[in-house]
């Protein structure tokens, strides 16, 4: 379970996250909905733990551990995974050496015996094969020229392969069509578990409606105004984001 | 394509900021161990010694006040009574190589600067192949010396070459008759060793001679062992015939008490291809000075490398190719890393003369900086008297790429190890100029050792 209670953190001086409150049950998918500005961004920056947020207040209490102390390695090893909205690209490190170097990291954190060359391989031809992915994708380096799309099933993969206990999808719809859209879902779909839980952060209802969430939050100015079942999307859909005392071009 | 439009100047060293008082300290041994110097009847020989002597006595050290030594200060070294090392009978295991483990081949070494026949082999050379010792050559190969010693590394532009020539005595010589092709690497070892209580010098000569249609591969390891303080000011001069391949990689890994000058001058006849590659990651002090003349049409060069320094090391690099012909390429890829408050200095020229048109240079020289003091100095150069011709240079300084950092720790990875694959992708674009693939996998592998270290 997932406990975030009062969260304050300041970006540069400023202060961002103003008190948020939200718990996350495991097998839960809930999502946090706002106007650009609002702190959503910030919000899976401070969970996954980057440098440069500073937490002024409040805690998050990651199955009864403090996740905040932690760096962002331990959270990941630990099964925080932040699927991001701008993967990075990353030249001269291939997409294969990552991932392999990703896994036995968090392998070697568990317990578990590190994958040989060949296991490895035996599991990322599984999991490519599951999510419908091309295997000349693993041969180029970290997303560098990936379209919009094949960026965000990476990301889908690197998930299937480190099996998170806790799923952070920022923006995850941004920068696709409709059809990728859709196949990205469809693998984040196949990675919903009774045990994995997943935090769906988003601007637009669209990724919703393939994403099926179990709670919605708005957050606007640094704080979650309003909580609901999935019809809350479709409410704000309609009416946007004004009600709740937020520009939206902030 | 930047273009100067000034007058074609020699390369003259200017005596601007000559400190000729510096000069004293180095030449004094000559007194003693000049009269043992190898070779001492020929008299073309004598003249070049008495040559260096002179120059050197009226100049001194390269002094920051010239232009090309404004970022490296030699100053101290002349706080420094170095004494000429003595013959080295130093037991020397685990030799560095590039060589698959008990796999053998032609290999010479050289302690101090001095050569050891007994860790050196030259078995397994094409008939025809000669690889021997400078001061042994000077009984044997007279006329090839005194065909090529001196040509290019001239005394009169270069101080440091001026005092090689003044001390010459031995180094590695290597000639490929026309049209041989050497396959196996021919290693060459220089083991610096010195002594705790005397600081000492060596100026190794080396020659590389590939003639016409003929190919050879050079593998060079500069190592310490010892804790010491040694000189050592190599000079290195290259003659590549016409349509001759010569592949030359350079290991610098020497001890943390060593200074390492080198000066490698090269000639490049018509279709030829010199190939030059300098991973440096030893020393407290080094410059690689690495100059290539495409004196032929349709010459080739390569002229690239790494150094990667840390501590309060200081490398220099510092490079001049000059296009004198029409349909000349020329390539130079170097990167470099820098933590700490070590401190490099990247000095690129490219020259292309009024004849040289059809010239094609790509100049590249990108710095990494890993922490607050360290520091690199870069200074590319290009001097363009043709007007037909395609040149490029780029050069950048920067950090490491904090959302690469993060996105790799977000993954599990933890932080060595992210800037470990983030630093090791940076060099690798230098490293792929390395045609020979087990060349540079033993590069790669001296990369890895010095990743390992920082941990």
């Amino acid at each position: 379970m997932i406990e975030i209670k009062n969260l304050h953190a300041t970006v540069d001086g400023k202060e961002i996250l103003k008190g948020v409150d939200l718990t996350i049950r495991p097998g839960e998918v809930h999502a946090i909905m706002g106007p650009n500005g609002a702190g959503k961004s910030t919000m899976s920056y401070v969970l996954a733990g980057r440098d440069g947020y500073e937490v002024t207040e409040g805690s998050v209490t990651y199955y009864g551990k403090d996740l905040l102390a932690m760096e962002p390695e331990e959270r990941a090893a630990e099964g925080v995974f932040l699927a991001f909205q701008y993967p990075v690209e990353i030249p001269g490190v291939g997409n294969t050496t990552f991932l392999k170097t990703a896994i036995n990291a968090i392998r070697k954190h568990r317990g578990e015996k590190e994958l040989d060359a060949m296991q490895f391989l035996k599991l990322i031809r599984e999991k490519t094969k599951a999510l419908g992915m091309n295997d000349e994708m693993l041969k180029r380096a970290v997303n560098v020229g990936f379209s919009g799309g094949e960026k965000k099933r990476n990301e889908t993969l690197q998930m299937a392969v480190l099996e998170p206990k806790f799923a952070i999808l920022d923006e995850t719809d941004s920068g696709l069509d409709i059809d990728a859209l859709k196949i990205v879902a469809e693998g984040v779909n196949a990675l919903r578990s009774p045990d994995r839980s997943m935090l769906v952060i988003t601007h637009y209802q669209r990724l919703l409606d393939y994403i099926v969430p179990d709670h919605v939050h708005v957050l606007a100015a640094g704080r979650i105004v309003k909580s609901g079942g999935k019809e809350l999307a479709l409410e704000l859909e309609k009416n946007g984001y004004r009600d709740f005392g937020a520009s939206e071009a902030a | 394509m930047t273009a100067h439009h000034s007058p074609l100047h020699p390369m003259t060293y200017s005596t601007r900021g000559a400190d000729p008082a510096t000069a004293t300290a180095f030449l004094a041994p000559l007194d003693q161990v000049g009269a043992g110097l190898p070779g001492s009847g020929l008299s073309w020989l004598t003249e070049l010694r008495a040559a260096g002597r002179e120059r050197f006595a009226a100049v001194g050290l390269p002094t920051i006040k010239n232009e090309s030594w404004r970022y490296t200060n030699l100053r101290d070294l002349a706080k420094v009574s170095f004494q000429p090392a003595a013959p080295a009978a130093a037991t020397i295991d685990l030799l560095p190589t590039v060589r698959a483990e008990g796999q053998d081949g032609p290999r010479l070494v050289f302690v101090d600067g001095r050569f050891r026949a007994d860790l050196s082999s030259v078995e397994g050379l094409p008939p025809g192949v000669e690889l021997l010792s400078l001061a042994a050559a000077l009984t044997s190969h007279t006329d090839l010396l005194a065909d090529h010693i001196g040509r290019l590394a001239a005394a009169d532009d270069r101080p440091l070459v001026a005092l090689n020539s003044a001390y010459l005595a031995d180094g590695p010589v290597l000639h490929v008759p026309a049209g041989v092709q050497v396959e196996r690497p021919i290693e060459l070892v220089f083991v610096s060793v010195g002594t705790e209580a005397q600081a000492t010098s060596c100026h190794p000569r080396s020659l590389l001679i590939a003639e016409a249609g003929s190919k050879a591969v050079v593998v060079e390891h500069h190592v310490g062992r010892g804790a010491g303080t040694t000189l050592a000011n190599h000079v290195t001069e290259v003659f590549v015939g016409e349509g001759a391949t010569l592949h030359h990689y350079k290991s610098q890994r020497e001890g943390t008490g060593a200074i390492h000058l080198s000066h490698i001058a090269a000639t490049v006849a018509t279709g030829g291809c010199y190939d030059n590659f300098i991973l440096t990651t030893g020393a407290k002090l080094s410059r690689n000075e690495v100059v290539s003349r495409l004196d032929g049409t349709e010459a080739r060069t390569h002229v690239s490398g790494g150094y990667l320094v840390r501590g309060t090391q200081h490398a220099d690099t510092t490079t001049l190719i000059v296009h004198a012909q029409p349909n000349g390429t020329s390539r130079e890829v170097y990167k470099g890393v820098i933590d700490d408050t070590a401190r490099a200095v990247f000095q690129g020229k490219i020259t292309v003369c009024p004849d040289a048109q059809k010239t094609d240079g790509y100049q590249l020289n990108r710095a990494l900086l890993l922490s607050d003091g360290a520091e690199i100095d870069s200074k590319p150069e290009l001097e363009i008297h043709a007007d037909d011709v395609k040149c490029s240079h780029g050069c950048t300084a920067g950090e490491l790429d904090d959302d690469a950092l993060f996105y790799l720790r977000a993954r599990g990875i933890d932080r060595d190890t992210a800037q470990g694959l983030l630093i090791g992708a940076f060099l690798s674009e230098s490293l792929e100029e390395i045609a020979e693939e087990s060349i540079r996998d033993a590069f790669q592998g001296i990369v890895a050792g010095w990743l390992e270290e920082q941990k």
